[in-house]
């Protein structure tokens, strides 16, 4: 047995997985339309590769990737493009995104693709290529981009490989189900992945006890493999990353860092399963297992369900009565969204369609007044204190919920399940973080303006002094030939004099060497290039890995070294006209 | 058809604020009981003058402060103050003394800083050290016990004891007398022993005086049983019972004349176990963290030993907690737990700037 590490807090609500593991995965009817989003959870928008009228194949790549975090589309069935338009997907905000919708033919017709069952022999950047190609996200629910988690770059190594399969959210039992009807195809993902990360040391599949059936299937498989299939105690949120990394490892992920910081990867099981897919047989990101529970539908189910399928579709087929339902939730209870309305496709990060009835979860009571009693402190995984949190957070007071480490909540919701006042901590904490963010990013611009304002000024008090030096110059030289004129002498040299000369002499030599200037923009200008080249470079490090404030921080940075460039570039033009 | 939005997470505990004052309510029972048995009417009339007037004055709070009464009094925050006052006070003191502490508990030091939640102090302790020092004569005199009743006396039954609280009728000679910390307080000179041996409080107890031991243990019981429910954590008991028992180690001096009294005497004597699991619990007043809490019983443990052994007061229970209500900022302050992902605990007046706390 393995040494297991205890995360603090914790909580355990009633997990509700039984009633939607009573039969085995179902097959959806194929749609009449499907609504594909072509944005990534990080709001990076694929790119439109097809257009309206344009006969598709099913797995025919339908959006290419643009920008480092967005995510290849592709059709689910086969059809027609019947429109490119923002529509409303799945998604917290419950903003619209661009989305290519497809009007299904029914023929359900696969393109032809290449497969990779020698994986083995295929290079670590190659196979990333295939996996971003094939449109792979994280399926647990953040969708961030696998290939981008898997391309290490030289000095990073990988030497322990996480698989979270402990679903940990009450009434999701998708990965479950998935483990336990296709273990074998999971653990030839994770070779796949095993050959992309160059062999990391350890493999560990990290489970939570109360999935007795997948972990047998697993242990079955993993025979004679070094994968390590871990039982962790069932306790929210043990499948929160950093909880399973110490839970498993005993290791703590600082603060702002990443798995890979300490040269771990962390990759969900369904995600696995998809890159097997994708690599192996040739299929990508097409289609997900998404459990549909909760009272308002007389079956509880999981399904494999085609990307873009819409929300009504599945309700319907699962005997959905809307009188009963009392509010929709896409992904668990403890951190799933609210949906306003069915009429919303299935993303890759669409986990479980959680319809409950009023019994199920009543209109909570409103919040009453904060006792302090300590319960939220006493079952945050992060050891935060949640009650000062809120405190602060009702003040606005940004330095003490930074002092009081804000942006290590991982908004796992176990403070405020707990807590006696229903007070909704975490809303208070996501405003909170917003608010934060824009201010931070208010003042890097702020900062930036008053740059440029101030080297303007600079500039014009010293364009101002010349005029004046000019001024004054001409104005005591015609006075010193006067003054010759009278007097026959030559004029004393004063001091004055002598300064002026001296200035005068400097705009000359600035006159007479454009050559000089020019060869200075120069330099400068490859000098702005570089910095802009490394600017470039840190955001996408960030853009990758960073926290959002260090995106927003160095956007404005990249912003800068723009604008540097642009303006000596101008300049240069203007004096090679001269 | 719009379904309705509501942010993460969407399920709650059942626990509720209600339900915590009612369970400390409910444990409060057998120190209530015991200390009806054992000092008679008194202790109810306390409790129910004290009950009623909090919520009255609490309701016309709400009402002045427009809020909406039914919820607030529905959180029986008021119940639970009301309830530890009357607990604290003298049986047959007069009824204005109550009704004074009461009110200054729910409108000075609850309502005026805010309500449930936002008040520094405890308000029962504040209500009880205003009268406290106010009516010291009041105060200070506390009823028999049952079983040290002289012969022939017992404890005058509802209606005298009404006469007492309400009408301002002496008591019969004998139905008061001094509580074991009195005594100690002012035997100076005297070896425990004999202190022991002189006085019939000791008579039918081992410990810390009949009567006053036998209401501990029920209040100990109680508080056992919210510990058990995980209505409060240990940190804050057994910061207080822990340095009230070092202190009176220390200090014991094996029972001679300038002992304060043996560690088993100040656990169970005065209102030790009340102070431990219902006082020093209530959260709001308290210090944050568990270490916090840890540190703020062992402060008040320490207070209390202090003021009992060489201050003026032969209790200290409620001083001692004002004190730490005090003392809890400063406590929170330099116990922030470490979270996950840093390698230092931080202050909480950090700036952020301080990158490197
Ligand atoms: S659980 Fe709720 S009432 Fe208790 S301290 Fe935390 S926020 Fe306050
Ligand atoms: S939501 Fe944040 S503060 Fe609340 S328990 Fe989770 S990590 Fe702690």
């Amino acid at each position: 047995m393995r040494h297991l590490w205890e995360t603090p807090g914790g909580v355990h609500p009633p997990d509700n997985k039984a009633q939607s593991q009573t039969m085995s995965i179902g097959q959806v009817p194929l749609p009449k339309t499907l609504i594909l989003p072509l944005n990534s959870a990080f709001d990076e928008v694929a790119k439109a590769s097809v257009r309206i009228g344009d006969r598709v194949l099913k797995g025919q790549k339908i959006a290419d990737i643009q920008g480092k975090l967005s995510v290849a589309v592709h059709a689910s069935s086969s059809g027609f493009v019947t429109s490119i338009e923002p529509r409303t997907i799945a998604h917290p905000s419950g903003l619209s995104t661009p989305c290519i919708e497809i009007t299904t033919d029914g023929e359900d017709r696969w393109i032809e693709s290449k497969t990779y069952p020698h994986y083995q022999h295929i290079d670590p950047p190659k196979l990333c290529d295939i996996i971003a190609q094939a449109g792979i996200a994280g399926m647990g629910g953040a969708g961030f981009p696998s290939a981008v988690k898997l391309a290490i770059d030289g000095e990073k190594s990988v030497d322990t490989l996480i698989i979270n399969a402990t679903e940990c959210e009450p009434y999701i039992t998708a990965d479950d189900m998935l483990i336990r009807e296709r273990a074998a195809e999971i653990i030839k993902g994770i070779d796949v992945i095993n050959c992309a990360l160059s062999k990391p040391k350890a493999v560990l599949i990290g489970i939570e006890n109360n999935k007795p059936d997948a972990i047998k299937a697993l242990q079955e498989h993993c025979k004679g493999t070094q994968i390590e299939v871990v039982p962790v105690p069932t306790k929210y949120p043990s499948g929160g990353e950093k909880q399973l990394i110490y839970i498993l490892t005993g290791k703590e992920l600082p603060s702002e860092a990443l798995p890979i910081n300490i040269g771990m990867i962390c990759l969900n099981i369904a995600t696995v399963f998809a890159i097997k897919r994708a690599v192996i047989d040739g299929q990508p990101l097409i289609s997900r297992i998404t459990t549909i529970t909760g009272q308002a539908c007389d079956i509880n189910r999981n399904y494999e369900v085609l990307i873009g399928t819409s929300v009504e579709h599945l309700l319907k087929l699962n005997g959905f009565n809307r009188e009963r339902c009392s509010r929709l939730i896409v992904g668990g209870p403890m951190m799933g969204f609210t949906l306003s309305s069915t009429n919303v496709p299935v993303t890759k990060t669409s986990t479980c369609i959680l319809a409950v009835s009023h019994q199920e979860m009543p209109d909570s009571s409103p919040p009453q007044p904060c006792i302090r009693c300590g319960l939220c402190a006493e079952v945050c995984p992060a050891s935060l204190l949640p009650q000062q949190l809120y405190w602060y957070a009702k003040a606005a007071d940004h330095e003490r919920l930074q002092a009081h480490h804000l942006f290590d909540c991982i908004e796992c919701g176990a403070c405020s399940y707990v807590c006696p006042s229903k007070i909704p901590l975490v809303q208070h904490y996501r405003g909170s973080k917003g608010d934060i963010l824009t201010a931070r990013a208010e003042k890097t611009m702020a900062s930036k303006a008053r740059e440029r304002f101030e080297s303007r000024a600079v500039r014009l008090e010293k364009i101002d002094s010349q005029r004046e030096t000019k001024r004054e110059s001409r104005k005591l030289t015609s006075n010193n030939a006067e003054q010759q004129r009278v007097s026959g002498k030559p004029p004393l040299t004063t001091s004055a004099e002598d300064i002026i000369k001296a200035a005068q002499l400097r705009v000359q030599t600035k006159k007479i060497s454009p050559e000089k200037q020019k060869a200075k923009l120069e330099r400068t200008l490859i000098a702005a290039q570089i910095r802009l080249e490394e600017a470039q470079q840190r955001l996408a490090d960030v853009l990758e890995s960073g926290t959002v404030d260090q995106q927003t921080q160095h956007k404005a940075t990249l912003e800068g070294a723009k604008q540097k460039v642009d303006k000596t570039q101008q300049r240069l033009a203007k004096i090679k006209l001269q | 058809m719009n379904y309705k939005q509501i942010s993460s997470p969407q399920i709650h505990k059942r626990q509720s604020t209600d339900r915590i004052m009612q369970l400390v309510l409910i444990a409060t029972l057998p120190g209530a009981l015991i200390l009806s048995y054992q000092f008679g009417w008194g202790v109810l009339l306390n409790l129910f003058i004290s009950t009623l007037t909090c919520i009255v004055t609490e309701a016309l709070v709400l009402k002045l402060r427009h809020r909406p009464i039914n919820i607030h009094l529905g959180d029986y925050s008021a119940v639970v103050t009301a309830v530890l006052l009357g607990l604290a006070l003298p049986p047959l003191v007069p009824w204005w003394v109550v009704v004074t502490a009461a009110i200054f508990s729910i409108l000075i030091a609850k309502q005026l800083y805010g309500g449930l939640g936002s008040n520094p102090f405890n308000p029962a302790m504040v209500g009880y050290v205003v009268v406290l020092i106010s009516f010291p004569v009041e105060m200070t005199t506390w009823v028999t016990p049952i079983s040290l009743l002289p012969q022939g006396v017992s404890h005058p039954g509802l209606w005298d004891s009404g006469m007492i609280v309400f009408a301002g009728s002496v008591p019969i000679d004998g139905i008061t007398g001094a509580t074991p910390l009195d005594l100690f307080k002012h035997s100076k000179g005297l070896m425990v022993e004999q202190i022991y041996n002189s006085n019939r409080l000791f008579d039918n107890a081992s410990i810390a005086g009949v009567g006053w031991e036998w209401a501990n243990v029920a209040f100990l019981i109680g508080g056992l049983a919210l510990l058990k429910a995980r209505i409060f954590t240990w940190h804050g008991p057994v910061g207080m019972l822990g340095s009230l028992t070092l202190m009176s180690m220390l200090f014991w001096d094996a029972g001679s004349s300038s002992s304060p009294g043996s560690p088993l005497m100040h656990l169970f004597s005065g209102a030790s176990m009340l102070g431990a699991f219902f006082i020093i619990t209530d959260p709001v007043s308290s210090a944050t963290s568990n270490r916090g809490r840890l540190i703020y019983g062992a402060l008040i443990g320490l207070l209390i030993y202090i003021i009992r052994a060489w201050g003026s007061y032969p209790d200290a229970v409620a001083f001692a907690v004002l004190l730490g209500n005090f003392a809890a900022p400063f406590i929170d302050n330099y116990t922030l737990p470490r979270t996950y992902g840093h390698s230092q605990r931080r202050r909480a007046t950090a700036k952020e700037t301080d990158k490197n706390v």
